[in-house]
């Protein structure tokens, strides 16, 4: 089934597939992020894959593209579970939304877009999912510190009436008081 | 001026009340419904737009419990990053721990022995089956009956005290390890086991005899929050909740992995994909769990729990005590983690919520460069506003007790 997947591909998009690797019986195909709709339609109508797994995105930091998209996709007929994937340069980070594919993917291109940045167009609701909306950094991006950037989230407000207002402010903005 | 007018007409027994101006009930209200609400089975909030009691629109938030799972096994070695994969899915953290064991496993090619993976097996049962009894607890108290939930938390306490024998501890138990297991199965524990389960099983059949054609139980559930075969493949749900709209998948059985390739058991389904459905889904899977921890247990097979293998796994812990090369090994376990090779791989395995993944691109070090926690509560919830819209608000309780997510893993 593998092979055959592959073969498909292959064949359907021979300028848009970029690489094929195969790593612990799994196989990954890079894909060009311009026709990622087309191969997913191609994926799911004409080779079965009707689950989405799972899409996330990771960064690849120092190297450039920067970051990348992977989808997990599952056959449940055959029970093959395939990966594809795309990189995207760190200035636009813009790719198309395969939300009319799978309509799984509505949560996790949020995420993805939460962690990383990266903007799925035509996505009917791109809003960030676990971070609070006014919240200005990725997380997932290698550069986010580990503790946080320090007030990058505002504490819970200082009483307007308090003494110490301007030291709320300055606490806001994370110094220490 | 509107009320006084009401007040007014309402003196007056036989009067039918008839308004000229705006109708205040004729308008969509909306209500936020958690974060904290006692019905939301975590910190869940939902935003419902009503049109009386009617539900016409919602929209479920995430994000108020968000730990940075991922981000932070980044920063740690694949040991370390154990003990915090079982406050991920808090409810049953051994398959969890199992979960990434599988998946470190998987990519470094370590051999588990077969005693391990026979008690992982038992272990994982174990703990699907306290997953369950807590949903099926919490969805009967959301209709209104509080006994159940009370008998199925005794059952999960006795549980618990059979992990406290096997791992050393109640709730958090971090018992796997990569390349095997913490510690052995002792024959009391076996016997514990086994004695649980003779009581146990008859428990189910009482359980099922008081709820199964329950009128009142029946009538809150049949019907509601209906999805159907096409659109749960197509909205990712997995698991009981997939199973339970007619969906013939299951990890154990069509990628078999652990020792469910060696034991016989059975995969439930159903066809009408409500709230009903579901409950009996996981009603039938505590009885197959039963059937396979049985059979677990009887071809257990003897040797040892852990590849011995000091580049690859943890020495033990009394070795560490009375060999100086035990330690440095220990210390460099967990100082500077195995040595990975290079790649990328993705193992799931069949939690009790559903499919539980771990995608991890790994660049040869002792740390993943990324992984991914693909959570069944996250993908289950995302089903929430089309199984509850166009239903009463009552229901809306029902369905999120049905569909049985867990906030720990939904947020990671």
């Amino acid at each position: 089934m593998l092979n055959k997947v592959s073969i498909a591909l292959q064949s359907a998009f021979p300028k848009a597939l970029l690489e094929t690797t195969k790593f612990r019986n799994e196989l990954t195909f890079r894909v060009k992020k311009e026709n990622i709709r087309e191969i997913s339609q191609f994926l799911k109508e004409e080779l079965g894959f009707n689950l989405c797994v799972d899409i996330c995105g990771a960064d690849r930091f120092n190297e450039e593209p920067r970051f990348e998209v992977i989808y997990n996709l599952m056959n449940l007929e055959h029970n093959t579970r395939i990966r594809l994937k795309v990189w995207l340069e760190e200035a636009k980070p813009h790719l198309p939304s395969v939300i009319s594919v799978w309509p799984a993917a509505d949560w996790y291109e949020r995420e993805t877009y939460d962690m990383f940045g990266i903007v799925f167009v035509n996505h009917p609701d791109m809003r960030r999912i676990y971070m609070p909306e006014d919240f200005e950094y990725f997380p997932m991006r290698k550069e986010f510190p580990l503790v946080g950037v320090p007030g990058s989230i505002p504490l819970p407000e200082f009483d307007e009436r308090a003494q110490n207002l301007d030291a709320g402010k300055r606490y806001n903005q994370g110094q220490r008081i | 001026m509107a009320r006084q007018k009401i007040y007014a007409l309402l003196e007056d027994r036989d009067a039918t009340l008839t308004f000229e101006e705006d109708d205040p009930l004729e308008q969509t209200m909306v209500l936020n419904m958690g974060p904290q609400h006692p019905a939301t089975h975590g910190v869940l909030r939902v935003v419902l737009k009503l049109d009386g009691e009617r539900v016409v629109h919602a929209v479920p938030e995430l994000g108020y419990l968000h730990r940075a799972m991922e981000k932070l096994a980044e920063n740690k070695s694949y040991h370390e990053f154990m003990p915090y994969t079982d406050r991920l899915d808090y409810m049953s953290p051994y398959s969890n721990n199992t979960a990434l064991c599988l998946a470190v496993e998987k990519l470094a090619e370590i051999e588990v022995p077969e005693r391990a993976t026979y008690i992982r097996t038992i272990a994982c049962e174990l703990a699907r089956i306290s997953s369950h009894l807590l949903s099926i607890g919490a969805l009967v108290m959301d209709t209104g009956a509080l006994s159940v939930f009370l008998w199925t938390f005794q059952e999960r306490e006795k549980i618990y005290d059979i992990f406290d024998l096997l791992t050393g501890a109640r709730f958090t138990i971090s018992h796997c390890r990569v390349g095997g297991i913490a510690s052995d199965l002792s024959k009391e524990c076996a016997e514990l086991i086994i004695r649980w389960l003779k009581q146990f099983k008859p428990k189910i059949q009482e359980w099922r005899k008081l709820l199964d054609r329950n009128r009142i139980f029946i009538e809150r559930l049949e019907g509601v929050g209906v999805i159907s075969k096409e659109d749960a493949i197509a909205i990712g749900l997995s698991g009981p909740n997939l199973r339970a709209s007619g969906v013939h998948y299951d990890i154990r059985r069509d990628e078999p992995y652990l020792a469910y390739n060696d034991l016989d058991f059975e995969i439930p389904t159903f066809e009408n994909g409500d709230s009903y459905a579901r409950y009996q889904m996981r009603m039938l899977e505590m009885e197959e769990s039963v059937k396979i921890i049985e059979q677990a247990l009887r071809k257990l097979p003897k040797g040892e729990v852990r590849n011995e293998d000091a580049k690859k796994t943890f020495p033990w812990k009394d070795e560490i005590y009375h060999s100086m090369e035990s330690l440095i090994h220990d210390f460099m376990m967990t100082d500077s983690g195995i040595q990975m090779p290079k790649g990328e791989i993705y193992h799931a395995i069949e939690a009790p919520k559903g499919e539980l993944g771990f995608y991890i691109q790994s660049r040869g070090e002792g740390v993943p460069w990324r992984l991914k926690i693909r959570s069944p509560s996250f993908c289950n919830l995302q089903a929430l506003p089309k199984l509850v819209e166009g239903g009463m608000i009552a229901d809306v309780v029902i369905i999120i007790g049905s569909l049985d997510p867990v906030m720990g893993e939904a947020d990671k």
